[in-house]
């Protein structure tokens, strides 16, 4: 099977960690096949973000997503361009913080998106004390909303990807995203 | 213990390179080409090698000369307008017979274009964008694990013959993450060095056409130049036996071992009414198509764009009616396939520009166009 994931926001969000986190849990520690793809402004901060995972249980061949089955937004920009591309019956995930949701709501309707709301932004700063790590709060809550991969392998991924001596604070935020979606 | 690791195009074309033994990094940072600087800037002091970031790509490529005489493995990695800026050391490389290997991560062109969109722009100047007489070695990655693979090949290629080799990827390829295995054991080929004698030439006709080049410092009292030169390697501009020779030489040293050089994939193609043909990140949707279609459509995957395979896909599409050539410019590698095949096929372009790769619905869409069974 499968499926196409998009995770969207602003550059510097992390959002094209998130979705290396998620490639890098499936492939490496689920025994699945992944491609991970992005797409980005010329500009460092500020610009429009977006990075697409596809998971399958085999062989990736196009690796670009077209119809995700998944979309996360963080940005009420990227909520409002990229919404007409998921799925029929297909999962939104928001940060509230950052999207209104109300915007979308036509959409979500006609084609009976199942929407989740995660403060990954709220959760990282008030709990983390970290704004910066909203997007692993992120993960936790895609983790257990989604079940796309698994949350050993999640937290295997999370270790080997983020800066060495942050481990502790990004599986935090991890266990924070995870515990919003329950 | 094989190794795995879900990375970068990129970086596992540096991770490649330095497996392949490159000790030896100069170039000018450009998208979307920059991770394999980037990554061979932390990694090869680590095994003891160097990374210069020069003025420009000119220097670059001049850089990685003077290092490959020093006797280093030596590449640069850049994209469209910088493989621009190179060619004339590029040329350079050829008369001189330097191995180097040259990494383009093509991007939308011409000019600066579209930095962080892909492309397969550069294909004709890989093949000819440097003045005169030669016969390039390029290799084009369809997936991570290939652009590491290809670029351990194009070092390989690189000493085998006394070439410049090209790695010809895109943005695709360059910035996608997937999964790659680092085998224990990597073949690569050592530099050979000659023998300190009387009667050495370092331009002489041995060894598929090669022979085995000294690095300074080695002792050789040897000339190197881009001028029209004689097997000791002294200029002779005017005899037109000596340029005649040398610049045959150096063609024939690729033509004659395409056997051993040219690498195509293939599927289907025996009965197929209509074969698709592919190289880098298109690959991907037309695998995807052909696996989709239920009409008689078989692929061919171009490995080796340069020297072309004419060879091998003059006998894989000998049965079909229709060929339709996909890349990513607007016909580069389709005038390959059109002088190979018209004679038996009829040759089609899906020539995509603006930066996307062709989606497996488009290609299914140009298979319905062209017709077939």
């Amino acid at each position: 099977m499968r499926t196409e994931i998009r995770i969207c926001g602003f550059g510097g969000q992390g959002v094209i960690l998130a979705g290396i986190i998620l490639g890098k849990s499936a492939c490496l520690f689920d025994g699945k096949e992944a491609v991970q793809t992005q797409s980005y402004g010329p500009e460092a901060r500020g610009g429009a973000s977006k990075c697409e995972v596809v998971i399958s249980d085999s062989e990736v061949d196009y690796p670009k997503v077209q119809n995700p089955d998944i979309l996360v937004a963080m940005s009420n920009e990227a909520l409002i361009k990229y919404i007409v591309d998921l799925k029929d019956n297909g999962t939104l995930i928001v940060d509230p913080g950052t999207t209104y949701v109300d915007d979308v709501k036509d959409y979500i309707e006609e084609h009976n998106i199942e929407v989740y709301e995660a403060p990954a932004t709220k959760t990282a700063t008030d709990e983390i004390g970290l704004k910066i790590v909203a997007n692993i709060v992120m993960v936790g809550a895609i983790t257990k909303i989604t079940k796309v991969i698994s949350k050993e392998a999640a937290i295997k991924a999370i270790e080997a990807s983020v800066p060495k001596g942050t481990e502790e604070k990004n599986i935090a935020a991890f266990e924070a995203g995870y515990a919003l979606a329950e | 213990m094989a190794e795995e690791f879900f990375i970068q195009g990129n970086e596992a074309c540096a991770k490649g390179a330095i497996a392949a033994g490159c000790r030896f990094f100069a170039g000018y940072p450009i998208t979307p080409s920059t991770e394999v600087a980037e990554t061979l800037a932390r990694e090869l002091p680590k095994v003891g090698g160097s990374f210069v970031q020069m003025e420009d790509e000119i220097a670059s490529a001049g850089a990685i000369i003077g290092a490959s005489w020093g006797g280093a493995k030596s590449m640069t990695a850049t994209s469209g307008p910088g493989i621009s800026l190179m060619q004339e050391n590029i040329g350079y490389a050829f008369m001189s017979e330097t191995p180097i290997v040259i990494v383009d991560v093509q991007r939308g062109s011409p000019s600066t274009a579209q930095p962080t969109m892909a492309a397969q722009g550069d294909m004709m100047q890989a093949r000819w964008g440097s003045h005169g007489d030669y016969e390039p070695i390029a290799l084009s990655p369809s997936s991570v694990q290939e652009f590491f693979d290809f670029t351990i090949k194009a070092f390989n290629l690189a000493e085998e013959y006394r070439v410049p080799v090209f790695v010809m990827a895109d943005e695709v390829i360059g910035h996608m993450r997937e999964k790659i295995i680092v085998e224990d054991s990597i073949e690569i080929v050592p530099r050979k060095r000659p023998e300190k004698t009387d009667d050495y030439l370092p331009f002489e006709n041995i060894e598929n056409g090669t022979t085995p080049m000294p690095a300074f410092g080695d002792g050789f009292n040897i000339h190197v130049t881009g001028l029209t030169h004689d097997e000791r390697g002294y200029p002779d501009t005017n005899t037109p036996e000596t340029h005649d020779k040398l610049v045959q030489r150096i063609c024939d040293k690729v033509l004659n071992n395409k056997d051993k050089i040219c690498s195509v994939k293939s599927e289907n193609c025996e009965d197929a009414d209509i074969i698709l043909v592919s190289y880098g990140a298109p690959v991907r949707s037309v695998v995807e198509a052909v696996n989709k279609t239920d009409k008689k459509v078989g692929y061919i995957k171009i490995d080796t764009p340069w020297p072309f395979p004419d060879e091998q896909i003059e006998k894989l599409t000998a049965n079909a009616k229709d060929i339709i050539v996909v890349e990513m410019n607007l016909g580069q590698m389709y005038y390959e396939v059109d002088r190979v095949c018209k004679r038996n096929s009829n040759v089609h372009l899906m020539g995509v520009i603006g930066g996307l790769l062709p989606t497996p619905d488009e290609i299914l869409e140009e298979i319905d166009r062209v017709g077939g069974n």
